[in-house]
Formats: structure tokens, C-alpha cells, sequence
């Protein structure tokens, strides 16, 4: 019984690895740090040296950003180059933090920690506004809280707020889930079971890990796409494409 | 009744009523996604041309009937890991 108890404790909370002056650094930060690194130098092998005919690598990242790319246009309607750094990079880190505990061993998902999920949402939530200004101007984006009626100006402030915990806690919860159904049952079955009854949960966890970042990216995009103006209705108004 | 077994009392209802409020808050969208699931591969079925927007579509809407479930899953959280009333 206390040993399932300590595995759910272990799977929940984060350990502080080490004390960086008074800053106490969590596995979560320095797993979210190698994630980056690994991104980073990924990316710059990629791209030097870019060729009009691309090897396995350029080919494989101008898949990858190509698919992005129309994922936005599709739900967008404009031109996705100003949007795709954010959300390109939400989806990649998500997706690589999500599956990072299944392809390396004894590494704890960044994202199965609430800190992450809650600063990659107020992220969205901030960016929001900064896309809907940047594409209304400031008076414009404050109109749409007034839609379709000035009445449901409490209703627009609640739903976005109420969005952005659901975003977090969607990610979190998921991840945090995941990992908390391998913990317990690594805790519970016997020795040579283990395995058998683990391994199908981690394979799922790869499935609920990638649809959770589509699902965060996607999302992001729609409410991103919510808030700026659509190409279509500024070249009505007469503006530059 | 002294504050030690008022506690105690607080702490089992908590843990029982986080148990009820996921249990009973998964029922209502868990049916929700069913039925958004089972019309969405309707449609993929008649029309597999769609089938990207269609999936996109769903997978949004599902996030939204999910949301419920996430609130259920806040407040059990909260009962468990951040109960106001009892003083840890």
C-alpha cells in the first residue's frame, strides 16, 4: 500500500535536482532545457547549408513546416508565415516533450507538470490579443468582446479565461495521467508482469501524447484565428493584401 | 467534536466527493464524444475527400466537450491537493 502511495507522490510532484543560488531547479526545468537544446541543434544541422535538392534531414523539417503551414492556412484563410513561429514551435516542444519519457528512460514529461502546461496557455493566452491588435488595431480587436451583442461582453471575458485554464489542465491532465497509470502499475504488479501490463499503456501514451499537441496546436490556431480579421473581408474594406 | 475528527471527517468527504465529482462529470461528455465521434466517421465514411477538415473539426469540437470533464477534474484536484478548509 505505501509503496503504490510513494510511486503516485513520485509521479506527481517534481523533485528539485539541485539549488542554482535561491532558485530551486526542477526536473522539469532541465528536461525542458535539454528539450531545447536538442531542437535547437537539430534545427541549425538542418538548416546549413540549405540545397534546392534536399537531403533526408532538409527534407524531413521542410515536411514537417510545410505541414504546419497548411494546418493554419486551412483554419487561418491568410497568409500562416507571421503565426508560424509560435505555433510551430508549441507544437514541436509539446510533442517532443510529450513523447520524450517513451524514447528516453527515466526522463519525467515537462508537460505532466502544471507549471509547463499553465505558462505554454497564458503564452496563448497573451498572444491572442497581440495577433487580434497587430490585425484589427487596438479599437477593432476591443469591438469583438461586443459581439454578436454588447450583453455578451461578461460571456466573451469569462470564455477566455475559462479557455485558457481548460488548455492547461487538458495537457496536464493527460500527460500527468499517463505517467501516473505506469507508476502505479509498475508499483502494483508483480515483477515479470510488469512489463506486459506496462508497456500497452506507454504505447498508448504515444498515441494520447502526439493527439493532445495537435490538439493544443490546433487550438491555438483557432483562437488565434478568431481574433484576426480574415484576408477576405480587409480586401473588401480596401486595405493591402 | 474536536478539531482533529472534523478534520478527518473533511478530509474522507473530500476524497470521496473528488472521486464522485470525476466519476460523475466524465459521464455527460464521455457520451458527447461518442456521439461527435461516431457522426464525424459518418461523415469521413461518405465523403473520405473531407477527411482532413473533418478530423481538424472534430478534434476541436472534442476539446470543447471535454472542458466539462476538465472542470470536474479541477475541482477534484483542488478537493484533494488544495482544500481551502482543511489546514494542513
Amino acid at each position: 500500500m505505501i509503496g503504490v502511495l510513494g510511486a503516485i507522490g513520485d509521479a506527481i510532484k517534481t523533485e528539485v535536482l539541485f539549488h542554482l543560488g535561491p532558485l530551486p531547479v526542477t526536473e522539469t526545468v532541465v528536461v525542458t532545457w535539454g528539450i531545447m537544446a536538442a531542437m535547437v541543434i537539430l534545427s541549425i544541422l538542418a538548416t546549413r547549408g540549405l540545397k534546392l535538392r534536399p537531403g533526408p534531414l532538409q527534407n524531413f523539417m521542410e515536411m514537417v513546416v510545410e505541414w504546419i503551414e497548411d494546418q493554419v492556412r486551412d483554419v487561418i484563410n491568410d497568409d500562416p508565415t507571421p503565426y508560424i513561429p509560435l505555433i510551430g514551435t508549441l507544437f514541436l516542444y509539446i510533442i517532443c516533450a510529450n513523447l520524450a519519457p517513451t524514447f528516453v528512460p527515466l526522463v519525467k514529461s515537462p508537460t505532466a507538470d502544471i507549471s509547463t502546461t499553465a505558462g505554454l496557455a497564458l503564452l496563448v493566452f497573451i498572444s491572442v490579443p497581440f495577433f487580434g491588435i497587430r490585425s484589427r488595431g487596438l479599437l477593432g480587436y476591443l469591438k469583438t468582446y461586443f459581439q454578436p451583442v454588447f450583453i455578451m461582453l461578461p460571456f466573451n471575458i469569462i470564455s477566455e479565461l475559462s479557455r485558457t485554464l481548460a488548455l492547461a489542465v487538458r495537457l496536464f491532465g493527460n500527460i500527468m495521467s499517463g505517467q501516473l497509470i505506469v507508476a502505479v502499475i509498475l508499483a502494483v504488479a508483480p515483477l515479470v508482469m510488469a512489463p506486459v501490463l506496462a508497456v500497452p499503456v506507454q504505447l498508448l501514451g504515444l498515441l494520447t501524447g502526439t493527439i493532445q499537441a495537435l490538439v493544443f496546436a490546433v487550438l491555438t490556431i483557432v483562437y488565434i484565428g478568431g481574433a484576426v480579421e480574415s484576408r477576405k473581408k480587409r480586401i473588401r474594406k480596401g486595405g493591402q493584401t | 467534536m474536536d478539531s482533529t475528527t472534523s478534520s478527518t471527517i473533511l478530509q474522507a468527504v473530500s476524497i470521496a466527493t473528488a472521486g464522485l465529482a470525476v466519476g460523475m462529470g466524465a459521464i455527460g461528455p464521455a457520451l458527447g464524444e461518442g456521439r461527435a465521434v461516431s457522426s464525424a466517421l459518418d461523415a469521413i465514411a461518405r465523403q473520405p475527400d473531407m477527411a482532413g477538415i473533418l478530423q481538424r473539426n472534430m478534434f476541436v469540437g472534442l476539446a470543447m466537450i471535454e472542458s466539462t470533464a476538465i472542470y470536474a477534474l479541477v475541482v477534484a484536484l483542488i478537493l484533494i491537493f488544495g482544500n481551502p478548509l482543511i489546514s494542513v
